[in-house]
């Protein structure tokens, strides 16, 4: 049996996404610009995407653009911000454990002269609110942070950081990457009067290759490419109808059944805990207060990507850390200011809405054997 | 208009009786690399080889041509024009078919080869007559005998006349297969392909092993292996690629073996499958990638006790050779980038901390009698699975 726990990475497609997909590549296949009948057609899928995206935000469907996904979303969002900005200020506040979409990309803003402060973890592995709101300054143009941490499951204390800032910055650009937060907390972005907002299709159970961006209204973004003037100038070229039309219907999917999926996460992330507390050899490193779909965990002296393929054995599929960084050591984790030998010996387990408690059961079970076997040959 | 591609073999020329054994092996190597370019007849005389594609407006000399400069036992590649034999279709057409080369050029030449001897003209005079023909069409040229930009051939062979404007260079050495088979042991660095080159470039035919110990090491791993031999394959024709099941043989050296000795065992028990799993096959020869001191195991006691582990000839055409010598050749036929990918071999999961550099062949010996690896050794060579790549 198939045990997939690497939904941080990729989640695996629902049904409902998957069958409009197909719908729309072999019968409503025009091209949404089109004037035609065919062309409206298309237009239709999207506009119904457009729809069930804007009801889990929170926001009109207009504030809503279509791009190719988060890194896509994450470029446009502070290059395209900052180049519309180009007066109102030289310092970005980020966080040090960010998607290398943004943090390399703030570091080319760095390389062109641009201040960047980089927010790092106390301690306990967790954020101050206080370290933002204190960093944010009169020369700040932008603040751009994750959602949740795409290692860790850290959550970042939005709510407080966001609200703050605002009272006493009110024209300040913020943007926010919610890969991994999105539809797993409470979150709307109106109330928390965010500017711009990233996410991503394929790990809410859409295809790869879509996400969008959320923009506020009244607030400018330049385009980072140019051409056809699709979704809105902002993001040129012509849509993908399919993919859109099946981000729409996993959204629809996430807004439906979000509170049984959310229990599903809690219960699974609760139960793999207390399997894991029995095993002495395991350190937990996600925080107790963590997003609940993934559990972040090292075995020391094993090495994360010899584990990885002892389970995969068994057809258990877990992450060394960032699915994006093959092979190299996480500097998220080093960030975290865990030890070396738990960052080598990390492993993430993410769960998705369909996780049971028997793959929980399996996983452990598979687990405590593989670090039984490898002890033997490599804990030497 | 006709074209075909003209093929001068090397070394082959020089082999007397065996000649004709050669250039078959060196026919069916070109036959099978260009298979899939479209239909071709290809046949050979006077040394040399005439590939003639079938439809010459939709064939692609330029991949052909690509593809011939790395098939070793070739030193001259031509793509030329066939011509009825007559003066007058030289003349109309030598200027036209060499412009390409002729418009850059200051100088040139005309050099006539003439081996069909009933053609009326002789050479010079052919060459004198073209070259008159090319200067009426490019009158700033040159001629220069001496030491031309360009040299313009026309030959006049028994199956037609041919023009065409220079040589490309071929690969060299021997055809492959010429000289027998060999085993390559294959990792996945950078210098096992670059070994494989070089031996298939006197003649031999390759075939590969490679060890996995999966979770040690992974998928990935092996597809990058899979990969260099998809690379090298122009060079060196079809590759059997042997893959060894190693886990149980590393977690018993793990177990029973002291550390320090660890690799020079792990190798010792390579070379023993490695053995078998030729002389099932009626291979003649290891090949490796070593090169001497350029890690613990590659020091001559080492290699001492590697070599004793097998009775079969191991070559080791790299045994002379600088990091940067091989890492050149290594860009030079493109498995640079394939080699240097991060993924774990089998060999750095269970390196030692401080090998023994010059391990003593009877410690060694004594040590690998300690376990009886020979149950593991059957089972590991029964699981080898092979394919064929391309």
């Amino acid at each position: 049996m198939e045990i997939y726990l690497d939904n941080c990475a990729t989640t695996k497609v629902c049904e409902q996404a998957a069958q409009i997909c197909m719908e729309a590549m072999v019968n409503e296949y025009g091209n949404p610009s089109s004037l035609h009948r065919k062309g409206l057609n298309a237009e239709h899928l999207m506009t119904a995407a457009r729809k069930n995206i804007a009801a889990i935000l929170g926001c009109d469907p207009e504030c809503i653009i279509f791009t190719g996904g988060a890194t896509d979303s994450n470029n446009i969002a502070i290059l395209g911000g900052i180049s519309a900005r180009k007066r109102a200020g030289k310092t970005i506040v980020t966080s040090s454990v960010e998607h290398p979409s943004v943090a390399d990309t703030v570091s080319s803003l760095e390389e062109q002269g641009y201040k960047v402060k980089r927010i790092v973890p106390r301690e306990n592995g967790t954020f101050a609110a206080e370290d933002f709101i204190d960093a944010v300054d009169d020369d700040t143009v932008l603040l751009t942070f994750m959602m949740v941490n795409n290692e860790m499951g850290t959550i970042l204390p939005y709510d407080k950081i966001i609200p703050a800032i605002r009272r006493k910055y009110p024209n300040l650009l913020i943007h926010m990457d919610g890969v991994q937060g999105f539809t797993k907390l409470p979150f709307n972005v109106k109330r928390l009067d965010i500017d711009l907002f990233s996410f991503s299709g394929h790990k809410l159970y859409a295809p790869k290759g879509i996400g969008g961006l959320y923009i506020k209204k009244g607030i400018r973004v330049n385009p980072v490419e140019y051409g056809g003037g699709q979704e809105r100038g902002i993001r040129s070229g012509t849509q993908s109808v399919p993919l859109i039309a099946a981000m729409g219907e996993a959204m629809a999917l996430c807004k439906r059944d979000g509170a049984a999926i959310l229990k599903n996460y809690r219960e699974r992330n609760a139960q793999l805990r207390a399997l894991l507390a029995e095993m002495p050899q395991v350190i937990i490193n996600s925080p107790e207060k963590g997003c609940p779909h993934v559990l972040n965990i090292s075995v020391p002296g094993i090495p994360s990507e010899i584990m990885l393929h002892a389970l995969e054995e068994k057809e258990i599929y877990v992450s060394s850390g960032s699915a994006c960084a093959k092979g190299a050591l996480s500097s998220t984790l080093e960030a975290y200011g865990l030890p070396a030998e738990r960052v080598r010996s990390a492993l993430r387990i993410s769960f998705s809405k369909d996780t049971t408690a028997e793959e929980i059961d399996i996983f452990a079970a598979a687990l405590r054997e593989t670090i039984d076997r490898l002890s033997k040959v490599i804990g030497k | 208009m006709k074209e075909l591609i003209l093929i001068k073999n090397g070394e082959i020329a020089l082999k007397g009786l065996n000649r004709s054994h050669f250039e078959e092996i060196l026919v069916r190597n070109i036959k099978w690399r260009l298979r899939d370019l479209g239909k071709t007849t290809v046949k050979r005389a006077q040394s040399t080889i005439y590939i003639e594609p079938e439809d010459c407006d939709f064939y692609d000399f330029d991949e052909a041509i690509d593809r011939l400069q790395k098939i070793f036992g070739i030193v001259m590649i031509s793509r030329a024009l066939v011509l009825e034999k007559s003066m007058d279709a030289i003349l109309e057409h030598i200027a036209d078919y060499c412009a390409d080369e002729l418009q850059g050029a200051k100088t040139f030449k005309v050099v006539a080869k003439r081996s069909d001897k009933r053609f009326p003209l002789t050479s010079p005079e052919i060459a004198a007559e073209a070259g008159g023909a090319i200067l009426r069409r490019f009158p700033r040229l040159k001629v220069d005998v001496r030491n031309p930009d360009v040299t313009i051939m026309v030959e006049i062979r028994d199956f037609g006349a041919y023009i065409h404007g220079g040589q490309l260079p071929g690969a060299g050495g021997m055809p492959v297969s010429s000289s027998g088979q060999a085993l390559l042991l294959i990792s996945g660095g950078i210098d096992s392909p670059v070994a494989a080159y070089m031996m298939a470039k006197r003649g031999l035919q390759l075939n590969a092993i490679h060890f996995v110990s999966p979770p040690y090491t992974s998928d990935r791993a092996l597809e990058k292996v899979e990969t260099l031999c998809e690379k090298l394959a122009p060079y060196t024709g079809r590759i059997k690629f042997y893959c060894v099941p190693f886990t149980e043989i590393q977690e018993a050296l793990r177990e029973h073996c002291p550390e320090e000795l660890f690799t020079i065992l792990m190798r010792r028990l390579m070379m023993k499958i490695a053995t078998r799993i030729a002389e099932n096959d009626e291979i003649e020869a290891l090949v490796t990638g070593e090169s001497l001191a350029q890690v613990a195991s590659q020091t001559l006691q080492a290699l001492h006790c590697t070599d004793t582990a097998t009775d079969l000839v191991v070559l080791r055409p790299l045994i002379g050779m600088d990091k940067s010598e091989i890492i050149h050749i290594s860009k030079e036929i493109g498995t640079f980038e394939t080699s240097i990918l991060p993924y774990e071999d089998c060999c750095t999961v269970f390196t030692p901390r401080h090998p023994r550099t010059k391990p003593k062949l009877k410690y060694v010996v004594k040590a690998e009698q300690d376990y009886d690896f020979g149950p593991l050794l059957d089972k590991a060579v029964a699981e080898t699975t092979w394919k064929m790549i391309p």
